[in-house]
């Protein structure tokens, strides 16, 4: 066990954990953040991304004890229904998810991919979230918000 | 317009009014007593919730104080938008704005089991139960009304909640007045069913399709915001005081039991128990991180079995060769099919195959139960919670009473997932440690051990005579049963806890026939079923997946039509209009070819050369009642065999549509997931266990490979009553695919997944 501070979107936290632990562990118990989502623990998925500092992360595979200072932030931080972050506008207006499980990975590597990338391609946008998994089969959906928030960051 | 003044009196008994049960007649032009309409109210409200049970109205509807509704709904919502369809058909018979009606689903404490997710049935079936008890909500609300107002029932309407006379808005009651805050005491006329067929209409009649105004709009669903917001919980999220984590472990070789366990292996993580019981197998932790430790540290000593299943190799030989357990003709055998080969100038004949197949959720299962003073609370994502309360009942040993189980949104479901086991396993623990339980499934364990989609065979043949006609059709199906462990985890013979606990599976028999109207003289569907690989607690056990045997029966089904109609050198839609009898049908496979260009020739095309070819390929079904055609559109690189599904085009009828954009984002997912299964889905194993247990082992479709675009044809028929639409559109994909690749490459693949190495080597 070790103390060890987290900074989470914008509040830094202490916490007592095995240093091997991952992140989502943390981030799910030690600081109550029901977002993101435990989809494999493998970095296979994506259902459990975190931005660390503007990078998309998979928090299951993530050593807590890697992160350091870096800032960390999850989906609830990303954006609020009053000032949210486009892609989640764009996600809400094209009606995307089936059961919603998935969408930590999508709209965090999607969030992080439009902020350094403007006007995408299509083809660029489905190699930025290549790998990424969605069992409800709403990749249609996905990309129409990805270039609705693409459009609207232009 | 009636007049209070000069209107008789009468009075009518309370106790009459009570016997009545609601079939009070108030004639125009009368006024009734004050006391009569407080009877009247009595009667129709109260106080008390009645029981939960079918045959009450305040089972299905409830006025809350302010005038809004609550609709207890006994079905539940995977993500297809059934909280807005639901909302928006009670918000129509009620006359109330659609925002002013909350379903509530999935709480065995709130709801009746109307059979939870199941069929395609949430409207079909749950929507039409909910419309009637709406529309009879509204005809007590009327008469209350009539009583309350002196004013005869058919001289009042309503609007927004409020009950008011046609021809004098202000002589007026609201909903909230007449029985807000108290509950409905009206007898709904129950058929004594529980589950899909559980219905129980009132006296009132369903508004006419022509007086919609809230049914048929595209409304948004509501909970996508706070998904999107990270403000809704899943079943992963429930948390409770004192609540402990729980681990299942599983073995390496299916069929094993643990025969020594040593618990000191893990002393030294902290807060940790290993709770052991016959085959039954798991470890519990104060902190989550420590479970999973424990579960990976524990050392276990198996039973030393034999290897259960036949090489993969060997799958569709074993299934060849199996013992028939059941056959069964689906429908009606027409004509003479025997005596029909043997005058065939030519027979067709073909084999198709389908794997294994994961329910592979997005995220593994995860349930908590907590037992608290002899009460037993389950939070589940499965997708039947009543049948959760009767299986952990059963399992434990309690009165269904005792438990109550409440559906929190999983991670995705697609039929009897990995969900109901886990939360039996979740009780079984809970009982054990005495504590609150979170159980978590790996991935390994929801990708190895949920049940799986049956694998089977299909051989299908026709005889044509010397004039090219087609005179007899023989379809036959042989695979393991959709229904080896049941549809929901209500006993413990269906659930991996169960048998681990001693309680035998009892495989029942279940499979199915191609779902279409061809009209041939001579025609016969038939399936037949195999018994299981291994009797207890398998990983292969077969089970319901989205639309269970439906897309490997139409696959072969479809794939065969075209076969026929290359053979005799026809258009593929030429040669099904022929011999498709039903009209809706025949409107489906029009439209879809309207909408996408189609350019009648028989396939194959022969005008292609090169490593990159293209095809088109149709295949149609039906579904309990819905009609689905699909166009898909495929490229294929020879040279790597990869296929990309490029274009889609679907025509899609399921009777009236309650809400098109819904219905639009079904179909997309349904034709997403039926191109994963078809180009990419198929459960590995070896002889002693499933090999694929996680997105390496058991890839899906990748964003990379979406098709550019599915157009979608609804067709409505809103004088018809709503069919399903969650499963009918992933059906046909398989076949559209395979004829598009026959259409561009001459070569046909009967057997899926369609993945980059098969395709190849069917190609050189």
């Amino acid at each position: 066990m070790a103390r060890m501070t987290l900074d989470v979107n914008g509040k830094v936290e202490t916490i007592d954990a095995d240093p091997d632990m991952p992140l989502l562990y943390a981030l799910r118990n030690e600081l109550a953040l029901n977002n993101p989502h435990f989809g494999c623990g493998l970095a296979q998925c994506g259902a459990c991304t975190v931005h660390v500092d503007g990078q998309p992360v998979r928090s299951c595979v993530t050593p807590v004890s890697a992160v350091g200072n870096s800032k960390i932030v999850t989906l609830a931080g990303l954006g609020t229904p009053e000032k949210p972050h486009p892609i989640q506008k764009a996600y809400v207006e094209e009606q995307v998810p089936q059961c919603g499980y998935c969408i930590n990975g999508w709209i965090m590597t999607a969030a992080a991919f439009l902020d350094q990338n403007k006007k995408p391609t299509e083809a660029q946008i489905k190699d930025a979230l290549s790998g990424l998994k969605c069992r409800c089969g709403t990749h249609m959906g996905i990309l129409r918000a990805v270039k609705r928030a693409a459009a609207m960051m232009g | 317009m009636t007049k209070m003044d000069n209107a008789t009196h009468f009075s009518v008994s309370r106790r009459s009014l009570l016997k009545a049960g609601g079939a009070l007649v108030v004639s125009i032009g009368t006024a009734v007593p004050l006391d009569t309409a407080l009877a009247i109210g009595e009667a129709f409200a109260q106080g008390a919730k009645p029981p939960l049970m079918p045959d009450q109205l305040a089972s299905f509807i409830a006025v809350n104080a302010d005038g809004t509704v609550s609709a207890f709904f006994g079905k539940m919502d995977m993500g297809q938008g059934l909280f807005v369809a639901i909302g928006q058909m009670v918000a129509e018979e009620l006359d109330v704005p659609f925002k002013a009606v909350k379903v509530v689903m999935g709480d065995t404490a709130t709801s009746v089991n109307q059979g939870g997710a199941s069929g395609s049935t949430g409207i079909q079936l749950g929507g039409k139960q909910m419309r009637m008890a709406a529309a009879e909500a509204r005809r007590v609300l009327v008469d209350m009304a009539a009583a309350q107002l002196g004013l005869a029932a058919d001289a009042l309407t309503v609007s927004d909640g409020v009950v008011h006379a046609k021809a004098d808005p202000s002589k007026r009651a609201s909903y909230a007045e007449l029985i807000g805050g108290r509950y409905f005491n009206v007898q709904l006329d129950w058929n004594k069913e529980w589950g899909n067929t559980l219905y129980a209409p009132g006296k009132a009649k369903p508004k006419d399709a022509k007086d919609h105004k809230i049914v048929g709009q595209p409304i948004a669903r509501k909970d996508i915001a706070p998904k999107v917001y990270a403000q809704e919980d899943f079943s992963t999220d429930v948390r409770r005081p004192g609540m402990v984590h729980g681990r299942m472990i599983r073995p390496a070789v299916a069929g094993s039991v643990p025969v020594k366990v040593d618990e000191s292996s893990i002393k030294d993580i902290p807060g940790t128990r290993v709770v052991w019981e016959k085959g039954f197998l798991g470890v519990v932790a104060d902190k989550e991180w420590d479970a999973v430790r424990a579960a990976d540290k524990l050392k276990v000593e198996w039973s030393d079995v034999k290897a259960p299943f036949p090489d993969q190799t060997a799958l569709y030989d074993h299934i060849r060769n199996a013992p028939v357990r059941k056959r069964e003709i689906g429908g009606k055998e027409l004509g003479n099919v025997d005596e029909a080969f043997k005058t065939a100038a030519r027979v067709i004949e073909a084999e198709y195959e389908w794997p294994f197949q994961s329910h592979a959720c997005m995220g593994p299962a995860c349930a908590v139960v907590e037992i608290k003073d002899g009460n037993i609370t389950c939070w589940t994502g499965s997708q039947k919670p009543h049948f959760v309360r009767d299986g952990i009942a059963l399992t434990l040993g309690v009165p269904a009473e005792t438990v109550r189980s409440i559906w929190v949104v999983g991670p995705g479901s697609y039929g009897r997932s990995d969900a109901d086991d886990a939360a039996m396993d979740a009780a079984v623990l809970a009982k054990a440690v005495g504590k609150p339980v979170r159980v978590q499934y790996t991935r390994e364990q929801a990708t190895g051990w949920d049940p799986k989609g049956p694998a089977s065979i299909h051989r299908a043949r026709a005889a044509v005579d010397a004039a090219g006609n087609l005179i007899a059709y023989e379809f036959t199906s042989k695979g393991f049963s959709r229904i080896d462990v049941n549809t929901n985890g209500g006993a413990p013979k269906d659930t991996l806890a169960g048998h681990l606990l001693d309680t035998e599976l009892k495989s029942a028999d279940g499979f199915g026939v191609p779902a279409e109207s061809y009209e041939f003289a001579n025609k016969r569907l038939a399936w037949e079923t195999i018994p299981p690989l291994l009797a207890r607690a398998s990983p292969l056990r077969s089970a319901h997946l989205r639309d269970p045997v439906g897309p490997q029966v139409h696959f072969a089904s479809e794939s065969f039509i075209d076969e026929v109609a290359a053979a005799l050198a026809l258009d593929p839609i030429e040669f099904r209009l022929r011999h498709v009898k039903d009209p809706r049908d025949v409107a489906v496979i029009k439209a879809a070819a309207e909408k996408a260009a189609w350019q009648a020739r028989p396939s194959p095309r022969k005008d292609q050369t090169g490593a990159k070819v293209s095809g088109r390929g149709i295949a149609y079904s039906q579904r309990n009642g819905t009609r689905c055609a699909v166009i898909a559109e495929v490229d294929i690189d020879r040279a790597s065999g990869k296929i990309w599904a490029r274009k889609f085009t679907v025509a899609h009828d399921c009777g009236q549509i309650i809400n098109p954009d819904g219905l639009r984002h079904a179909i997309e997912g349904n034709i997403v997931q039926g191109v994963s299964r078809t180009l990419w889905e198929e459960v590995k194993f070896d002889a002693k266990n499933v090999t694929s247990v996680d997105w390496l082992s058991y890839p899906i479709l990748d964003i990379t490979e979406t098709p550019e675009a599915i157009e979608v044809v609804l067709i409505n028929h809103p004088e018809l009553p709503p069919s399903g639409a969650g499963e009918p559109s992933i059906r046909p994909v398989a076949a559209a695919i395979a004829n598009a690749i026959f259409d561009a490459t001459g070569v046909r693949i009967r057997r899926v997944p369609f993945s980059p190495d098969r395709v190849k080597q069917a190609l050189s």
